[in-house]
């Protein structure tokens, strides 16, 4: 066009972004890239090599190793045999590679931003401002972390050799968040890029290598899901980490139950984006336009199920549509388009199906009047509305950029909707009332809530899932613990610890003939007699029996898990806890001697040793009872003129299945942190020695604790445990058991994406502080929540 | 198509007159400052213009400047000598260079203060370039209303087209919703067939929804333009309150189907925030407003980096201040 007709028509123009420079690294290495591994670049030992695309123009930009398990042994290897000396070099020293990388990314930002875009698909503008400013952020804020971490985490180290799978949707920022908190923590990786997009974690290999990084500490094997699947299965891997799809999340965590590996799943996505009547209605629309035209809509946490109040609904979506007609969907690599391409035609087919049901079912669709560039993977900007929470396009996860509208009434629908769904990653609301935003962010099941914001991220936040949106938390000191692990796990033993036995219990030699009691079971504040009707008896360790218990079942396991959801507890200020559990403590304290026979009577030791039971679980009701109201939060230092709190909220409704030891200080040991945080919990007690859990519903009666904070049922401790598991109303599990039953109860909590904490059949000392009580018990019993609250006038 | 600009202002968009005063059209606005920057800051990212796209933008972005000077040592010198500017400012070199030459390339307005009027006058005698007048107490606006309407009345007879107001910064403060209408309107009344610009010193409103709501009050009473700020508080134009406040004339625009334009001023002095401007509004209003009957930039010196930029363009070599005649 000349001069003349721009001056005329206004119209932008193109403003393409070299690829020059991202090609002459592609041709530097003839377009074939080999395996990462011990600091060289190795041929695969299959010779097997696949193509990487430009899902733009659908070329091959270069040809990609395949790992199999040969190879991926060999990576993990590599990281084993890194793994001590990286360690002993110390956090000084590790912050220094960590912040040399930092400085790679970032004196090569463009070249990773353009090869970004190329084997991506997303808008340079994206890849340029956002992905890779937020990588160097993340390496230079784990340079920190690194440097702190033997005085700040000082009761941990290092998981060992990590295995880390990332997605093709952000892949050198998920690279970032995989691989800088593991160094900075001492731990070595072996790292699979998504096949669709290897090409910039194969530059950061180059850098680990400019910057000296020692060989095998990071290690990076291409391939597809065979690879992920030898690395997942591999024994010599310690923790997996895994940013992708539920489903496969599902996969990896059956595959590697009761292996002992750690885990931490970031998973799919069906965010709310709710909008009051109060709210900035043209900001919203822009905040629209990050939410889930952000990527092409292909982001986990993409804001993709609008909620608006029913008072501005209409206005909202006329102003929606109006502002889709203005995006441009073109070359990702031009300055002056709003989205690129679909990553691949698989996906591009997804989405199609996926719009084309949602219009078989009814909904409402509509897209801009203009067309897609056709020589590439487009797909335009789609808005459904009327949309039924029932049809399929209100639940699925799309991934692509595809928005669904509903309305809602009032506060409380609008709660109710957004919780309607088995994620829970994030969620955005937009009201100008700072009452009702704070009202409603706790509210939400989710790990992220945006006020008056979408899609904000910072290396200090925590990002992170609820429910089948995964666990663990990434960014933040919330997000090291997923690369460490307690220094005393260590010390946990492989048989549980019980006092000798002596020849003549002193307990109650009674003449008279006792009367019979009826130990039941505690649901909803009342004492239950077991559903089926049976009980068990119960001998104390040198055979005698000594009385009977009832014998739960999964009815029982059902009626519990009802009363622990009707409870008021979780509804009551930390202090207001703190008060109940001290007078727990009070109560125990008045019937010290009689638990102390108690134990006597079921463990055959001495009354010494009784008492000292005793005595240590009034002292550790104490202790939570202290932290009731002192595990706090942080406010996070993230971006300007933001306010983002991590909040510790409690994980809901907990199943706790003690440990057959320490019957009375387990039962107190697990069950008091998960109260003092607000949960609601099912206790299974101790198999062979339930009457001092029995003994304690006496207790609870007697301390204002309020209906339905805490059921215990007694029985089969194995079935028990299963049943909770399976439980897709059970928020969490605690399991203190055999190794065997470890690994069922993870398998069994992989489709509710329940929170699990098992001891693969290892020991503690619950005499010992150290093991026995902690910190750790409290973040066990909790997940952060992060809170951004932007402000200005 | 833009030719016959002032045709086209008389005969094609049709004058805001105004509507009564309606507390409910603004009183529920809400502005989100984060939001809002947000918005502003990231938009450079996500619209850019290049090469020739970029040279017909800034020539665009010269016909919609009102060329500014309001300093205390105006003299009929250099007021004769900003309107010779105004008719050309653009090399004639560089204009044939980018075939142009057929297009009146000329700013949007000359701006004065009144007792230069008759010189502008005189000097754009021929042309068809408005001249604007400051007005009612400029800047401060500390004046009785009286006076206010007896300055207005006297630019106009003196031959101004265009009255830039400022309000009384007090009545928003105070949330004086009504007495800020009835103010407004006693001014535009006073303009006549003279367009009226009304400055709300945005940089004296502690609130971006203050802005807007005394935007739509400003629109309400008949402004034809709305305007940031005089160039003399310590905060001019800026590119999130220019957001609210075209947001609040697309509102308007939506509610009457009147157009209102928009009058970013002060600190504007580099071509590349000129373009910022002009995206920003193609982006929330659309091409209507990216003219002179509808956007002008309030300015001094943009001019002269826009010279060097397009003489950058043609030549592709960097430019220098002296190779441009001055204003």
């Amino acid at each position: 066009m000349t001069i003349k007709e721009i001056y005329k028509t206004m119209s932008y123009g193109p403003a393409p972004e070299s690829a020059a420079q991202a090609n002459a690294f592609l041709d530097a290495h003839n377009r074939q890239f080999d395996l990462f591994i011990n600091g060289e670049w190795q041929k695969p030992s299959s010779a097997a090599y696949f193509d990487t695309f430009n899902p733009s123009n659908k070329k091959a930009l270069a040809k990609i190793a395949e790992a199999n398990a040969q190879d991926v042994n060999a990576a993990v290897e590599a990281a084993q045999k890194a793994l001590p000396d990286w360690v002993a070099l110390g956090g000084h020293q590790r912050a220094r590679y960590l912040y040399a990388l930092a400085r790679q990314v970032q004196k090569h930002s463009r070249l990773f931003a353009v090869l970004e875009t190329m084997d991506n698909g997303k808008p340079i503008r994206e890849t340029r401002d956002i992905d890779i400013p937020l990588v160097a952020r993340h390496f230079y804020h784990h340079a920190g972390w690194a440097q702190l971490m033997a005085t700040e985490l000082r009761d941990y180290k290092e998981v060992g050799v990590i295995g880390q799978i990332i997605p093709w949707n952000f892949p050198l920022l998920m690279l970032a968040w995989k691989i800088a908190p593991a160094l900075a923590m001492g731990n070595t990786v072996v790292l699979k890029p998504a096949e669709y997009t290897p090409l910039t974690a194969l530059l950061f290999a180059e850098m680990c290598r400019n910057v000296g990084l020692p060989k095998g500490v990071v290690n990076i094997v291409t391939g597809d899901g065979k690879t992920g699947a030898a690395l997942t299965q591999h024994e010599g891997v310690q923790k997996i980490a895994f940013t992708g799809s539920t489903e496969v999340g599902k996969i990896i965590r059956k595959t590697i139950a009761g292996s002992g590996k750690k885990l931490s799943l970031e998973l799919g996505g069906k965010s709310p984006f709710i909008v009051f009547e109060d709210a900035d209605l043209d900001s919203v629309v822009e905040g629209i336009v990050d939410a889930i035209w952000f990527n092409q809509g292909q982001v986990c946490c993409a804001g993709s199920r609008l909620l608006a109040q029913e008072s501005i609904a209409e206005k909202l979506y006329s102003k929606i549509k109006t502002r889709m007609e203005s995006l441009i969907v073109g070359n990702p690599l031009d300055k002056c388009i709003d989205m690129g391409a679909i990553v691949d035609k698989v996906q591009l087919k997804t989405i199609d199906e996926l719009v084309k049901q949602g219009i078989t079912e009814g909904n409402t669709i509509w897209q801009p009047s203009w067309a897609c560039p056709t020589e590439g993977y487009f797909y335009p900007p789609t808005l459904f509305t009327d949309v039924s929470p029932a049809s399929k396009i209100a639940h699925e996860e799309i991934f692509g950029p595809v928005l669904v509208a509903m309305s809602f009434r009032s506060h409380k629908e609008a709660v109710a909707l957004a919780n309607n769904t088995r994620y829970g990653l994030a969620a955005s609301l937009w009201t100008e009332n700072i009452n009702l935003a704070l009202d409603m962010a706790p509210q939400l099941k989710a790990g992220t809530v945006w006020i008056n914001s979408t899609n904000l991220f910072d290396a200090a936040s925590g990002f992170g899932g609820y429910r089948e949106s995964g666990f663990g938390r990434e960014g933040g000191k919330e997000g090291l613990y997923e690369y460490v692990k307690p220094k005393i796990e260590d010390s946990l033993m492989d048989t549980p610890i019980f006092p000798p036995i002596i020849d003549q219990p002193t307990a109650h030699n009674q003449q008279l003939v006792a009367i019979d009691r009826t130990t039941k079971m505690y649901i909803g504040g009342k004492q239950a007699r077991p559903d089926n009707g049976y009980s068990n008896r119960i001998h104390n360790r040198v055979g005698k029996t000594i009385g009977e218990v009832s014998d739960g079942s999964r009815k029982d396991i059902r009626n519990a898990v009802e009363a622990a959801h009707a409870s008021a507890w979780a509804g009551m200020t930390g202090h207001a806890r703190a008060q109940v559990l001290y007078y727990i403590a009070e109560n125990l304290a008045i019937r010290k001697a009689e638990f102390a026979n108690r134990l006597v009577q079921m463990l055959n030791h001495t009354e010494g040793a009784a008492c000292s039971e005793v005595e240590q679980a009034i002292e550790r009701i104490y202790t939570y009872a202290a932290f009731a109201d002192k595990y706090d939060g942080a406010a996070h230092s993230t971006v300007q003129r933001h306010v983002t709190l991590a909040m510790p909220e409690a994980i809901g409704v907990l199943g706790i299945v003690c440990p057959e030891e320490s019957p009375l200080l387990g039962f107190v040991s697990t069950v008091m942190p998960a109260l003092a945080m607000g949960n609601h919990v099912v206790v299974v007690p101790s198999e062979s020695f339930p009457f001092s859990a029995t003994d304690f519903y006496q207790i609870l009666d007697t301390s204002d604790v309020p209906a339905g904070a805490v059921n215990i049922v007694t029985g089969k401790k194995e079935d028990l445990a299963f049943e909770l598991a399976k439980h897709y109303n059970v928020d969490g599990l605690w399991y203190f058991g055999t190794k065997e039953g470890s690994q069922k109860v993870e398998a069994l909590a992989t489709d509710s994406m329940k929170r699990t904490w098992v001891n693969y059949g290892k020991c503690r000392d619950w005499s010992d502080d150290k093991q026995g009580s902690g910190e750790l018990f409290l973040r066990q019993a909790t997940q952060i929540k992060n809170i951004w609250i932007p402000y200005g006038a | 198509m833009r030719n016959k600009r002032t045709e086209l202002t008389i005969n094609h968009l049709e004058r805001n007159d105004g509507v009564p005063f309606d507390a409910s059209w603004f009183e529920n606005s809400q502005i989100n400052r984060s939001a809002i920057e947000r918005r502003t800051s990231s938009l450079g990212g996500r619209r850019t213009v290049k090469k020739e796209y970029q040279a017909a933008w800034l020539l665009k972005a010269i016909s919609c400047i009102d060329l500014t000077t309001l300093a205390g040592d105006d003299t009929r010198g250099n007021v004769i000598r900003l309107c010779a500017k105004a008719q050309s400012p653009v090399r004639h070199d560089l204009l044939e260079a980018m075939d142009m030459t057929d297009e009146p390339i000329q700013v949007g307005a000359v701006c004065v203060y009144h007792n230069l009027i008759s010189f502008a006058k005189e000097a754009l005698e021929g042309s068809n370039i408005p001249i604007a007048a400051v007005s009612t107490g400029f800047p401060a606006g500390k004046i009785s209303l009286e006076d206010k309407i007896t300055e207005i009345k006297k630019s106009v007879a003196a031959g101004a087209t265009e009255i830039d107001i400022v309000i009384s910064r007090d009545l928003v403060i105070e949330s004086k919703w009504q007495e800020l209408y009835d103010e407004v309107a006693l001014c535009r009344k006073a303009c006549g067939e003279a367009h009226m610009k009304t400055i709300l010193a945005t940089g004296e409103i502690s609130t971006l929804t203050k802005v807007a709501k005394a935007s739509m009050v400003s629109m309400m009473a008949g402004s034809d333009f709305i305007k940031t700020s005089t160039g003399k508080e310590s905060v001019n134009a800026t590119l999130p309150v220019s957001l609210v406040m075209i947001r609040m004339i697309r509102d308007y625009y939506e509610r009457t189907g009147l157009k209102v334009g928009y009058k970013p001023a002060g600190g504007i002095q580099k071509a590349k925030q000129a373009l910022d401007w002009l995206i920003l509004m193609k982006e929330e209003l659309g091409n209507d407003w990216l003219n002179p009957e509808l956007f002008r930039f309030g300015a001094s010196s943009l001019l002269g980096d826009i010279e060097r930029q397009l003489e950058h363009f043609v030549t592709g070599a960097y430019s220098a201040g002296y190779r441009h005649p001055m204003a």
